[in-house]
């Protein structure tokens, strides 16, 4: 087998060092039942030739995004990934390095995990920001548990705005851990959610969405002064990232941290993962944050150098009394992410959220003149919602017939509710063309 | 003696003086020193070209973001040069082994990257309208349907990010299963060994169990009488690591599994150590309920400097029906995701909830199955022989120069402790920082924390005996000079890393944790 640098003359030899008369004595631990004299029931070794077939083969059934008019969002984008950064995040030094626990011998990840964190803060509007969690979801449910900690309430208030998989993320985490949560039902856009009704004095945090699930932009500022009266936290989720470099970022309008979704600088589709989960805070809510840490000190020499920090929170030293059991998190995606918003600066990155917004604006006058489709919200960034005349989910469904994949119906993530039965959510980013645009309104045109 | 060549430059070395010389720049020949990408800020230059779009009416309404990000410009050739310098500070697996224990840091092949990055994988929207994509559902299925066999297990929840998420993940089908029978209140205590890695304990807290300690015994094992006296009717699992992070296959286990059953509690296995003894023996044969893999580490997808990982759980019968949301089934029409409670309900399940967003880490798992597929049953299996074989090899060449706390065979790693260190003024820590200067990232230090001064050895299945053999030579030469009184190789060791030890004392207590433009040196509070 390719990867197995051992002969049997190798093996030999090595038993014959060890003192065992073969591989069986050394997993003479084993209880006599478990062990397997034969091989278990899966087809044997293949060359690379052979795999590549068969993956290749797979990978053909699936409609790949870049290769038909594309127009789903729903916290997952597709922009263009410059080739600098696949090329640089497969460097053997960054692919192939472990946890840097080592820091005289792992600088290089320890120096981009300190870009990647000044980044986030930067475009969050926060003081301080982790080396990221898994991804946009599971950051929100440990931005709610760590606000439960920093007020020592148990009750969570959902807005309506939030994505559903993100609730139900929130809602299983807040389950187990004896946590309370009230969800306002979907926030569909051109009616007021009143969610600062909602907040009490046992209410530990808010959170909002913004852009929200449907598309909408948010103002975030009165729910933040409604939530610090009350003692309450502020908690912003940005499943759009790219949007930061447009819209005010949630920093500036009071949250006490945000979260988000990273996928979009840097990362691709990957049919849902590995993403990069953004958390940003104030400095003086630190030590109650979740996840590693990367921090600024000096060598021996007084040389300046990188180490993790602050590592008193985390589960390798506090065990029980962690404040996360996150351990592996998304290095090689924060390492895409910071790769890409360094190309994209800060002229790039709010030239291409520019880019994306007018694309959304030209899509939005595409759609709302096809007879029967009314664009639903009064604000947005790269994604809104549309009512049409007839089933989402259905009209999805003909249009990826007629070779354009739409958009997202709403039912998909929230069924059962007939008030969304007819919504769409749809998103356009840089990579549409006017092209696109007008298949995308003759399709739809052509199935309502 | 004295060359030239027919330029008429010399082709013989010059005289080399042993002093420290500083250089203008910093950087010491191909070791380059490199800014703070910050640093490099010149205003104007940028890494990508994008048109302004034409005027248009926005529809931001009052939310348009005003001043600047504070993000620098920077071309390319500038970010690619930056991250390229950034990249030659580390060390990885490509360059060279790289022991650290429990962490299974195997050869990644480029192929299973390859695989990951074709379009009908990679470039897969996973909210896009199910009949496009059925190459993506048959991949996942097909994936489980290796893991359950290679597992004896019947079932799998594939969404889990990473070992910690899996064993969140596993603990909850337990808590459900457990409400399922109307215990979920009663069952409030989880044991845990002392040698546990630190995320098991971190789980259970999670999920508001009292974390109950079980004690080792003297060969590196549970306790099983120690054991056995904790059970009760408020135990609702035993989380164990099995080989053990003493890298010892826990002989008891199946014994420990009935008693577990037997006490009306279930069995969570850590499976951090799977490569231990993938493909010759089934975790399922042992009665395990619920157990989570690393497809990083025994599946060897790569570790990426922390992440990403993935951590799909397999299970047991009696948690099966109480697996997370979503997952893949074979409909009428091809494969399906059943992704929400109402579907679940209609497929006779009971999921205990959502533990992500969309569907788990699908470039891991493209990546896993090429590897998988290209070991197949038979290199899998030699994977585990040789993995095992190498770990060994290490333990019996270095047991009389080290201190080995425990009797062999050990498993996938070698484990020793400080006790040949004692008296030599040399800690575990110098010991692993001379390896540095030696040319190998180190083994895992002080954990498990059941021996003293631990320095754990997992030098996987893919290092050759060449390579083992130098290695081995290394650490005799290093415990000689340790124990020699030698301490110059160890004191202010490394000397030729990209840098000495580093402040983590400074680093702690006054964070710096983000650049700033102002005040560069400002604490984080």
């Amino acid at each position: 087998m390719r990867y197995l640098p051992l002969t049997d003359a190798d093996r030999r030899e090595m038993l014959g060092v060890i003192g065992a008369k073969s591989v069986d004595d050394l997993f003479r631990d084993v209880p006599e039942r478990a062990r397997r004299a034969g091989l278990v029931d899966l087809p044997k070794r293949q060359g690379e030739l052979e795999v590549e077939r068969a993956l290749t083969k797979m990978a053909a059934k699936n409609v790949s995004a870049g290769s038909v008019p594309f127009f789903v969002g729903a916290g997952a984008y597709r922009h263009h990934v410059p080739s600098t950064v696949d090329h640089l995040i497969q460097r053997s030094e960054f692919l192939t390095s472990y946890t840097p626990y080592q820091p005289e011998i792992t600088q290089g990840t320890l120096q981009y995990l300190f870009e990647f964190q000044t980044q986030v803060a930067m475009l969050t509007g926060m003081d301080v920001a982790n080396a990221s969690m898994y991804d946009g979801s599971t950051a929100c449910g440990e931005a709610v548990l760590m606000a439960h900690r920093v007020t020592k309430r148990k009750k969570a208030v959902l807005s309506g705005t939030l994505h559903p998989q993100y609730r139900a993320v929130v809602e299983n985490i807040s389950e187990v851990g004896g946590y309370a949560v009230d969800a306002l039902p979907p926030a569909i856009p051109g009616a007021t959610e009143d969610i600062i009704s909602r907040i009490g004095d046992d209410t530990s945090c808010v959170v909002v969405q913004g852009p929200s699930f449907f598309g909408e932009l948010v103002d975030l500022r009165a729910i933040a002064d409604a939530a610090h009266a009350k003692g309450a936290l502020l908690i912003a989720v940005v499943t759009e990232v790219v949007s930061l470099g447009l819209v005010t970022p949630p920093g500036e309008m009071g949250a006490d941290i945000v979260v988000g979704e990273g996928q979009s600088i840097g990362n691709g589709l990957n049919f849902g993962g590995p993403y990069v989960g953004l958390f940003a805070t104030k400095s003086k809510y630190v030590r109650q944050m979740p996840g590693r840490l990367c921090g600024e000190t000096v060598d021996a020499v007084g040389e300046r150098g990188f180490v993790l920090t602050l590592s008193t929170r985390e589960q390798h030293i506090r065990r029980e009394k962690a404040t996360s059991n996150i351990c592996t998190n998304s290095g090689l995606c924060c390492l895409a992410f910071t790769i890409h918003l360094s190309l994209l600066g800060e002229d790039g990155l709010k030239r291409l959220a520019r880019i994306n917004h007018a694309n959304a604006v030209k899509l939005a006058d595409a759609l709302s003149a096809v007879k029967g489709v009314e664009v639903l919200d009064d604000s947005f960034f790269n994604e809104f919602t549309i009512r049409l005349p007839k089933s989402a989910a259905g009209t999805v469904d003909e249009l990826a017939d007629k070779g354009v994949i739409g958009g997202l119906p709403v039912s998909r993530l929230i069924p059962g509710n007939a008030s969304v039965e007819n919504l769409l959510i749809v998103a356009s980013t840089e990579i549409n063309t006017d092209e696109d645009r007008a298949s995308y309104a003759k399709a739809l045109k052509e199935v309502l | 003696m004295s060359g030239m060549n027919k330029q008429g430059r010399s082709t013989t070395p010059g005289e080399v003086s042993a002093a420290s010389i500083q250089t203008y720049t910093g950087n010491r020949g191909l070791r380059l020193e490199e800014p703070l990408i910050f640093e490099l800020d010149n205003p104007g230059a940028c890494g990508v070209d994008l048109d302004e779009p034409a005027a248009f009416a926005s529809r931001l309404g009052a939310m348009e973001r005003k001043g600047r990000i504070g993000l620098p410009g920077v071309s390319e050739p500038d970010v690619m040069r930056h991250f390229v310098r950034l990249s030659r500070k580390n060390y990885s697996i490509d360059a060279g082994l790289y022991p650290l224990g429990s962490c299974t840091m195997k050869h990644n092949p480029r192929l299973n990257e390859k695989m990951a990055r074709l379009a009908g994988f990679g470039d897969v929207h996973p909210l896009q309208p199910q009949k496009t994509v059925q190459g993506a559902l048959e991949l996942m299925d097909t994936l489980a349907h290796w893991l359950k066999e290679l597992t004896g297990m019947p079932a799998v929840a594939m969404s889990p990010k990473a070992g910690a998420h899996g064993e969140l993940c596993g603990m909850m089908a337990i808590r459900a299963a457990l409400a399922a029978r109307g215990e979920a209140a009663t069952r409030t205590r989880i044991l845990v060994p002392e040698s546990a890695h630190g995320t098991n304990p971190a789980t259970a807290a999670l999920l508001n169990y009292k974390v109950d300690e079980i004690p080792a015994t003297a060969e590196g094992r549970v306790d099983l009488a120690a054991f056995k006296a904790k059970l009760g009717p408020d135990v609702a699992a035993i989380m164990l690591t099995n080989p053990n992070t003493c890298g010892l296959f826990e002989r008891d286990i199946i014994d420990i599994a009935d008693a577990v059953h037997a006490a009306g509690a279930y069995f969570y296995c850590d499976g951090a150590n799977f490569n231990a003894i993938v493909g010759r023996v089934r975790p399922g044969d042992l009665g395990i309920d619920a157990m989570h893999i690393n497809l990083h580490k025994t599946f060897s997808t790569p570790h990426g400097g922390g992440g990403p990982g993935a951590g799909p759980v397999v299970l047991s019968a009696a948690l099966a029906p109480f697996a997370p949301l979503p997952y893949v089934v074979h409909g009428a029409g091809g494969f399906a995701m059943v992704e929400t409670e109402g579907e679940a309900k209609a497929d006779g399940t009971q999921p205990f909830g959502r533990m992500v967003a969309f569907h788990g880490q699908m470039g891991m798992f493209v990546r896993a199955m090429a590897y998988m597929m290209s070991h197949g049953s038979d290199g899998l299996r030699q994977v585990a022989e040789d993995a095992v074989l190498n770990a060994n090899y290490v333990l019996a060449s270095l047991k009389d120069d080290l201190s080995a706390p425990f009797e062999g065979p050990c498993m996938h790693e070698a484990l020793f402790d400080d006790r040949f260190l004692k008296g030599t003024g040399v800690e575990t820590l110098d010991f692993a920082k001379a390896m540095i200067d030696e040319g190998y990232h180190p083994m895992t230090m002080y954990f498990p924390l059941v021996v003293h001064g631990a320095l754990l050895i997992e030098p996987t299945e893919t290092e050759s005996k060449r390579t083992l053999d130098q290695f081995i030579g290394t650490l005799k030469h290093l415990a000689k000079a340790a124990k020699g009184n030698d301490k110059s190789l160890f004191t202010g060791a490394p000397h030729f890393a990209p840098r000495h030890r580093l402040d983590e004392t400074l680093a702690a207590r006054t964070p710096v944790l983000r650049w700033q433009k102002e005040t560069p040196k400002q604490a984080a509070e």
